[in-house]
């Protein structure tokens, strides 16, 4: 079974930089020194695949997504 | 290919022989000066294109075959072409004087693409001063029912990121004017305006069209390099009391195209690209083959043609800081990291410019501060003036180095163009 791989990727429009996902997530999202996520470059791990679904869905803004890698 | 073109001007001057130094060309002495466009098929035209080489001239360089490709097999949707002139680059003026003194190669090119791409709406877009010159020729083409599709005008806010392909569509589309969006995945060749697929293309690049499909991918590589081929319009400052206008064949080196003698150039350094494009040492700037890959290997871009031209005897990190700060003001304020990262790298700037004792972590804290906003905005704005503050600081580390040891510059009169510039030389 070959399986999709995803990448974060943020709307920074959206993103009001109060840093909920990189509680839930720090495996993948640093803050700056302002508060903005940085997230980390390449594909979720598949691992970490779960987390990051949660850290979606508890984005107060809808401003992170998982997008499916080569849409 | 099966067109039969006619022959076009010899020699490297193309876009700029057909004006006439003045005014607005009427329709009738741009079809006397160039002729008409003859008949083909889309196919054809597309063929012409992609042998042509040519590529987009406002910015990216990509090439314009393929992406009036992708918008015809975008989607079931009539799609829309849209004639980027925003020029929001203060330190360019090629756009300006195209949609000013030959509108009609303009709207030749963007009827063009429309026809190509099956377009059911065009727009022109540009800024105010230059509309009644766009309105006229439309009147002109409307009464001779020249075009494929409606052309409307919309106005390009004054503002540096307008003519960002996503701004341009919300502002046609009645949304926030002169505002990039966030696009995600979907380009707006997808979904552009009211959910179209769209066409952005930059005036210069339509006029190139236009030429192409009158004389062919032959006539258009004869001058130009193999892989560089054809004429660009560049925006000069720096070598001529003003900014002067200047159609550079690609593949050439500057100090050729612009009678510099390299050895003796008098120059500090020059600046590729804009305020979005990156500084280059004058003895390379001068003597490279002037072309975006050679550019791009330099760490910068030709853009859309600006070229400045910085003598010694200026401060440049005081040009840089400006230049920063301006950049800053300009984004569009809507994402954390541009908002933030570009005022703290303009205020780093002002203190290495004007006040280098204050900067925490010296010149050296910098280039991390650039690394910071670079590709973590909604559009590349920030990706921009991180290449024009890196480069910058290669080119003149040694002269911030004397700012370290030795203290600011004297001030002088500025150099590089900054619109409704705040005092200068100000430390926040
Ligand atoms: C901050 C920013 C400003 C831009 N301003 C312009 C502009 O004023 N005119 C323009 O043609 N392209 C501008 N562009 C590039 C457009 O997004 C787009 O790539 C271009 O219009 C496509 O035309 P071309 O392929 O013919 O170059 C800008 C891009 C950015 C990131
Ligand atoms: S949770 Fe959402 S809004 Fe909050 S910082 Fe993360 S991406 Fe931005
Ligand atoms: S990156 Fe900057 S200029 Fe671009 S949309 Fe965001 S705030 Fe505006």
């Amino acid at each position: 079974m070959s399986r999709t791989r995803f990448r974060l990727v943020v709307d920074p429009i959206a993103c009001d930089g109060a840093g909920v996902c990189a509680e839930l997530l720090p495996e993948l999202i640093s803050l700056d020194p302002w508060g903005f996520p940085i997230i980390a470059t390449g594909d979720v791990p598949p691992g970490l695949i779960d987390h990051a679904r949660r850290a979606v869905t508890s984005c107060p803004r809808l401003a992170l997504t998982l997008v499916p890698v080569g849409s | 290919m099966s067109t039969t073109h006619h022959a076009g001007p010899v020699g490297p001057t193309r876009l700029l022989a057909g004006l006439s130094g003045g005014g607005r060309a009427s329709l009738a002495s741009h079809i006397d000066q160039w002729g008409r466009i003859p008949d083909a098929t889309p196919g054809a035209i597309l063929d012409a294109l992609d042998a042509s080489g040519l590529r987009g001239h406002g910015g990216a360089w990509f090439p314009v075959g393929t992406k009036w490709r992708s918008i015809r097999k975008a989607g079931l949707r009539t799609p829309v072409v849209v004639a980027n002139g925003a020029e929001g680059e203060p330190a360019s003026g090629k756009d300006r004087l195209l949609v000013m003194q030959a509108p009609h190669l303009v709207l030749d090119g963007l009827a063009l693409a429309a026809r190509v791409t099956g377009a059911g709406q065009a727009y022109v877009f540009v800024p105010a001063e230059v509309v009644p010159s766009v309105r006229d020729a439309l009147a002109e083409r409307t009464a001779r029912r020249l075009d494929p599709c409606p052309i409307e005008v919309v106005v390009a806010p004054d503002r540096f990121v307008a003519g960002q392909e996503t701004a341009v569509v919300s502002t046609i589309a009645g949304r926030s004017p002169g505002l990039p969006t966030f696009q995600g995945i979907t380009s707006i060749r997808v979904k552009g305006v009211g959910g179209r697929p769209t066409l952005v293309q930059n005036v210069e690049t339509l006029a190139q069209a236009a030429l192409v499909a009158r004389f062919g991918p032959t006539w258009y590589r004869s001058v130009g390099t193999e892989s560089a081929p054809g004429t660009v319009l560049t925006t000069v400052s720096g070598r001529w009391d003003g900014p002067r206008i200047v159609e550079v064949p690609l593949g050439t080196t500057l100090a050729r195209a612009l009678g510099i003698d390299p050895a003796a150039s008098g120059l500090q350094a020059v600046l590729l690209g804009g305020y979005g494009g990156g500084w280059v040492r004058p003895e390379i700037a001068l003597t490279m083959p002037f072309t975006e890959e050679e550019a791009r290997a330099r760490g910068t871009s030709i853009g859309a043609g600006v070229i400045a031209l910085v003598p010694t005897g200026i401060c440049p990190l005081a040009e840089v800081a400006r230049v920063a700060r301006y950049m800053e003001g300009q984004g569009a304020g809507q994402c954390g990291p541009c908002v933030n990262g570009l005022d703290t790298l303009a205020n780093a700037l002002e203190h290495l410019a004007w006040r280098p004792q204050g900067l925490r972590g010296g010149a050296a804290a910098i280039p991390g501060l650039c690394d910071l906003v670079e590709g973590r905005g909604a559009c590349r704005h920030p990706d921009g003036v991180a290449r024009f503050v890196k480069t910058g600081l290669e080119v003149f580390a040694d002269h911030a180095a004397l700012h370290a040891s030795r203290g600011p510059c004297a001030p002088h009169a500025p150099f590089l163009p900054v619109p409704n510039e705040a005092v200068r030389g100000a430390v926040r």
